[in-house]
């Protein structure tokens, strides 16, 4: 379990993270979300003890990271980018690792085996390829057998049949009972495997709920309906108790009613449909409207 | 009556459970891990064999040029200095590189996650890089002083020579001979100097944290020195520069050879040697500091 209480971080003037407090259950994969410079490595790493909090606490199992007695055995981290020297083979890279916590060599050859990288075991990273770069710094989170696992971007990079691979094993280590935080800034890959959704915005929390009731909160059907007469048929549905959201292609979306009834009532009044259909919110839109406002690297339109 | 209320039953351990033994991890592990660090990186090995290479080879051409020529004045071992000077370089881009080289790959988030202990890292860095540099400098310089004692040993001594005070212990029954100082200057004490000057960079590393940045700096504590004395001309400055000279760390390593560049003829170099490990220290809990304070 870790858990958050209060972290912020500063930079001179500059908050990257404030007042953070929540906390990672075990058996389950709880997604970390949110948009580009949320905050997200800042937090991973504060968690990791390799930045300082400027106030506010971290706590693994209870223990701050610095306490740990054998901190590879009690929580592996794939860090952003690549953090291993590329001069290094592989092997020797988890060979290091392993001594500096007493890991058992054997477990060198079982995690590239896990990882798929046993042929390139004597090779220099230098020349690794993303997807296989990310492998490597999954190694070394597994390299400990560790019960807490964090990973910061881990399909960056990868190929579709990695990003397949990938989901199941973060499933698998969460089936385990162990601890899985797994960061994202991409919406659809967390709906496809978290169970337990944590989300932050410029450095504050916006979300901290399970993955099924922010589905159920956010993505409710809608009816999509256009007509030749736009006027009129906002105030028949009106009449008919619903409430039109007006669309910029003149069309209205109306909640909380079937397609069918919109049909009646159009054909009641004599409308004209264009378009008469049911549509559900993604969850991409969700977080979207969520993280609004929040986002601090921002494309203008137009 | 009821029975007596059952005690529940304590919460399962949260969590998975690994079959890995769990150990208590101590400076032992980290020295372990830097090793392998230090030995499975080619720069590693290819710096050693060219501070290897360069040391011993001028040394030898030295040895030769001076065999096959009148005697030159100078103490049995002192033409090993030559190659030591260039070889340290090497020794020196080694040290910082050791650390720096971490910081530039990002490698060093990896080191702090496996070992969250700061001083611990630094402090297993420390001893491996200067335990690998000292004994493969020793190595190096004995090789090189052996040379020298045997290809110079039996040069005639002209009769000015006998006079110079530098020359004191150097001659013995007409004969040029190296004493037991001159012999543990020109190997452990030339050593040392050299692996010292690595640790200093190893600290400029961790203090700097860039690769160019720490090996300038360190090259330019070095020469710097001696630099700046070249240019101060003149009478009024004479004293300033001859200190300058004096306590420059290149006539330390100079000194150990029985070379004195300026000040006492018969200076040993051990002194200078001293304020080296002072500075070198000094640096190394600057390090430490900075280390522990600052974020990776």
């Amino acid at each position: 379990m870790i858990e958050l209480s209060e972290l912020t971080k500063r930079y001179g003037g500059k908050t990257a993270v404030e007042g953070l407090t929540f906390a990672v259950r075990p058996g389950v994969v709880t997604g970390f979300l949110g948009p580009n410079g949320a905050g997200k490595s800042t937090t991973m790493r504060m968690i990791l003890g390799l930045d300082r909090p400027t106030s506010g606490d971290v706590r693994i199992d209870g223990k701050r990271y610095d306490q740990l007695p054998e901190p590879l055995t009690y929580i592996g981290a794939l860090l952003e980018a690549r953090s291993v020297h590329p001069g290094r083979t592989a092997y020797h890279h988890l060979l290091c690792l392993a001594q500096s916590n007493g890991v058992p060599e054997r477990r060198i050859g079982e995690v590239l085996d896990l990882v798929g990288l046993s042929g390139v075991a004597r090779k220099r990273p230098k020349g690794f390829s993303l997807g296989m770069g990310q492998r490597l710094g999954i190694a070394s989170a597994l390299l400990g057998d560790p019960r807490i696992l964090m990973f910061d971007e881990p399909v960056n990079g990868l190929d579709p049949e990695g990003i397949h691979w990938i989901r199941n094993l973060m499933k698998q280590l969460a089936s385990d009972g162990r601890t899985v935080f797994v960061s994202s800034h991409l919406m659809s890959e967390m709906a496809l495997t978290a169970d337990h959704l944590v989300v932050i915005g410029q450095g504050r929390l916006l979300a901290d709920t399970s993955m099924a009731r922010f589905i159920e909160e956010n993505s409710r059907p809608y009816v999509q309906v256009r007509s030749s007469d736009p006027e009129r048929l906002r105030v028949s549905l009106a009449d008919a108790g619903l409430r039109p959201v007006p669309q910029p292609d003149g069309g209205f979306e109306v909640e909380g009613v079937p397609a069918a009834r919109v049909g009646e009532i159009a054909a009641a009044n004599g409308l004209v449909l264009h378009e008469l259909s049911r549509r559900q919110a993604s969850l991409e839109e969700a977080f979207m409207r969520l993280t609004h406002g929040s986002v601090e690297y921002q494309a203008r339109e137009g | 009556m009821t029975a007596p209320a059952q005690m529940p039953p304590p919460p399962p351990a949260p969590g998975y459970a690994s079959p890995i033994p769990v150990v208590r991890t101590h400076l032992g592990h980290a020295l372990a891990s830097e090793w392998t660090k230090i030995k499975s990186v080619r720069s590693t090995v290819w710096t050693l064999v060219l501070m290897f290479v360069v040391t011993v080879g001028i040394g030898l051409l030295f040895a030769v040029a001076l065999a096959s020529d009148d005697y030159v004045g100078w103490p049995l071992l002192a033409g090993g200095f030559f190659g030591v000077m260039l070889g340290q370089l090497c020794i020196m881009t080694l040290g910082v590189l050791v650390i720096s080289s971490e910081y530039g790959t990002g490698m060093m988030r990896t080191t702090l996650t496996a070992c969250p202990h700061r001083g611990r890292v630094l402090l297993a860095k420390t001893v491996v890089f200067f335990s690998l540099a000292f004994v493969m400098t020793l190595v190096a310089t004995t090789l090189t002083s052996l040379i020298h004692s045997s290809l110079l040993g039996d040069q005639d001594i002209p009769h000015y020579a006998v006079q110079d005070p530098y020359m004191e212990g150097s001659i013995e029954n007409g004969e040029l001979v190296a004493t037991a100082g001159h012999w543990m200057g020109a190997t452990v004490g030339a050593s040392l100097y050299v692996s010292l000057l690595g640790v200093l960079g190893l600290a400029l590393g961790a203090l700097l944290r860039h690769s160019a940045g720490a090996i300038t700096t360190l090259i330019g504590l070095v020469l710097l020195p001696l630099i700046a004395a070249m240019f101060m001309v003149g009478d009024s400055m004479e004293t300033a520069r001859e200190k300058l000279i004096e306590y420059s760390l290149l006539n330390g390593l100079a000194s150990l050879y029985r070379l004195p560049m300026e000040g006492d003829d018969t200076a040993t170099g051990w002194p200078l040697l001293g304020m080296l490990a002072g500075i070198t220290v000094a640096a190394l809990i600057g390090a430490y500091a900075r280390l522990t304070s600052t974020d990776a």
